[in-house]
């Protein structure tokens, strides 16, 4: 045991023997402490001042619409200057769906690939590359949606999607190649890094008892990838959400190719929608009135609410998650 | 002269360019436990994984020789390792049941993995295996919570029955008490004596008693080769080899 008084005494010495420069080193110890703590809460401050400005900005639409503005389908700015975000955030939640659909099943084979079948010098190359398409800037996906993306998909893939399955009624009506399922591909390839990435730590963190218990039983590679996947399971969902809550934030290539069309619900997939972060970008410099500006602050503090909640708990399912998988490797 | 039911020929590991096992050669036989004894690093552990191919997973690692089981050597081109292990079960050091199955699940598993599908099939192999290990009277009621909340014994016990529900002729067992306390490692023991009846058991172990309460053969390794092997009590009581004796007598390792 430790004598408490003993590490006591030994301080005391230092303090008297060197009194001045230890007494300095404590003060700017101390001082750093409080500078770093200071910039650490403006965190939280910034994050305070900002919803209290949002709500700040949008009570005029709340007081006008009340809860009515979550569930109005109207938005006409122009003559009866009702606001209602219903088509806004069914916008931004079935393109998130979409993009999630395309990008989770792909993120998986990434993931997998980089923790369970490539060698290790390989994989963190691959892996690098995986995270540089997240550092590339949201306006260059959206251009390149539209000048590669757009006519490739309008030319090779719709039409013919038309062709052979245009009596059923999401796959026919007119064909702009812009368009929500078009947002929804752009929106998918930009959320797969976020996802293989966490994806690939969480794998990564998986015991290597779990495969070699698994390969000792007569298991397959495959088999045992299917083991691995089961026993990181709730981390994966939490990177879904993760996915989800980036997709849902996603404004500027989105806002570039969804063609911007406010509507309840669109005709087919190939139709313009449009969502809550692309309206706020489009209309905000020209919102000429009160209530129109407020109403675009609201959808804002809507949309922060959602990314919120969706970022805090799919952040909390994937610390608990490669907590517990690493916490059963310490047994 | 009865046929050995491993037979060893020449066999040398390597990981990387570390040369783990020197020229190995050895019989085991059918219906006995066979004790790998031997200082740490000495490569029994990785001769162990080398019975059932599973020294060849991790990465840089590398095997030459034979190792002859059933008359068909196992390293042969064409022989699938997956088969191997099927027929040549391991236990490893740590417990390792699967945190995310449930106990029946957990001995149900290598059964799946075969293609049984029948609930009644798995049913009567999961009661049997359990039974086997002794573990039966302390899961029946428990079968559907997860394996992680047993006990360091009891998951050891779970992780034999789970080797031993596929029925392999083998059965492969790395320093299998060394995280238990005594009173498992007992259960363990007098387990590992009952299954000599219709298995053949290989034992690597760190306890040089353990090796002589309950093995029928020992092998000393020591830096990669194999020194001494024969009955365990020719081992204990006169050894031919100095540095046997030395290991056993406990003047090293």
């Amino acid at each position: 045991m430790r004598n408490p008084l003993r590490t006591t005494h030994f301080f005391y010495k230092l303090n008297t023997q060197y009194s001045s420069p230890l007494k300095w080193h404590i003060t700017g110890d101390s001082l750093l402490k409080i500078i770093s703590a200071l910039f650490a809460s403006s965190v939280l401050l910034f994050l305070g001042l900002m919803v209290y400005e949002l709500v700040n900005g949008s009570w005029l639409s709340i007081q006008t619409f009340g809860l009515n503005f979550l569930i109005g389908t109207k938005w006409d700015p122009a003559i009866s200057q009702v606001f209602g975000a219903l088509p806004l955030i069914l916008g931004t939640t079935v393109t998130s769906v979409i993009a999630l659909l395309i990008s989770v099943p792909i993120s998986l084979g990434i993931g997998l690939a980089l923790s369970e079948y490539m060698p290790k010098k390989f994989g963190f190359a691959i892996s690098f590359l995986v995270e540089l398409l997240a550092a590339v800037p949201s306006v260059i996906y959206g251009l390149w949606g539209i000048y590669v993306l757009i006519p490739f998909l309008r030319d090779h893939v719709y039409l013919y999607l038309r062709t052979f399955f245009g009596f059923i009624p999401i796959f026919s009506g007119p064909i702009y190649g812009g368009g929500f399922l078009t947002a929804s591909i752009v929106l998918a390839i930009m959320v797969i890094p976020t996802i293989s990435s966490i994806l690939r730590d969480l794998f990564s963190a998986v015991p290597n008892s779990l495969r070699e218990a698994m390969i000792a039983l007569g298991a397959t590679k495959w088999e045992t990838v299917k083991a691995v996947v089961s026993y990181a399971r709730s981390g994966v969902i939490g990177a879904v959400i993760l996915g989800f809550g980036r997709a849902v934030g996603e404004t500027m290539a989105v806002t570039m190719i969804i063609g911007n069309k406010f509507q309840v619900w669109p005709s087919s997939l190939f139709d313009a929608w449009y969502t809550m972060s692309a309206i706020i970008a489009n209309e905000l410099l020209e919102a000429t009135y009160d209530l129109y500006v407020s109403a675009l602050i609201n959808i804002a503090l809507v949309l922060l609410f959602v990314t919120l909640v969706i970022n805090i708990l799919s952040r909390l399912i994937v610390w608990r998650s490669i907590r517990l998988v690493r916490g059963i490797v310490k047994e | 002269m009865v046929v050995p039911k491993i037979k060893v020929e020449n066999l040398n590991a390597w990981f990387g360019k570390k040369h783990v096992l020197k020229n190995i050669n050895m019989e085991i036989k059918e219906n006995t436990v066979t004790a790998i004894i031997g200082p740490s690093g000495c490569g029994k552990t990785t001769f162990l994984r080398c019975l059932n191919r599973m020294h060849e997973i991790i990465p840089g690692a590398r095997v030459s020789g034979k190792v002859i089981f059933n008359g068909i050597n196992i390293y042969d081109k064409g022989v699938d390792p997956v088969i191997i292990r099927k027929k040549i079960g391991m236990v490893f050091q740590k417990p390792n049941p699967f945190p995310m199955m449930s106990i029946y699940d957990n001995v149900a598993i290598g059964l799946k993995l075969n293609g049984v599908r029948d609930k009644k099939a798995l049913d009567t192999a999961v009661r049997q295996s359990l039974e086997l290990v002794n573990l039966w009277d302390e899961v029946k009621d428990d079968l559907n919570r997860s394996g992680a909340n047993l006990s360091g014994g009891q998951q050891q016990r779970l992780c034999i029955a789970r080797a031993l529900a596929v029925e392999p002729e083998v059965l492969l067992m790395d320093e299998p008490c060394s995280a238990l306390d005594p009173i498992s490692t007992a259960k363990i023991e007098a387990l590992i004596r009952r299954l000599t009846e219709n298995y053949t058991i290989v034992i690597v172990t760190h306890n040089i008693q353990q090796a002589a309460r309950i093995s029928d053969y020992t092998a000393f390794f020591y830096l990669g080769e194999l020194i001494e092997y024969g009955p365990t009590k020719q081992i204990f009581e006169n050894p031919k080899h100095e540095l046997t004796r030395k290991y056993i007598m406990g003047e090293f390792g």
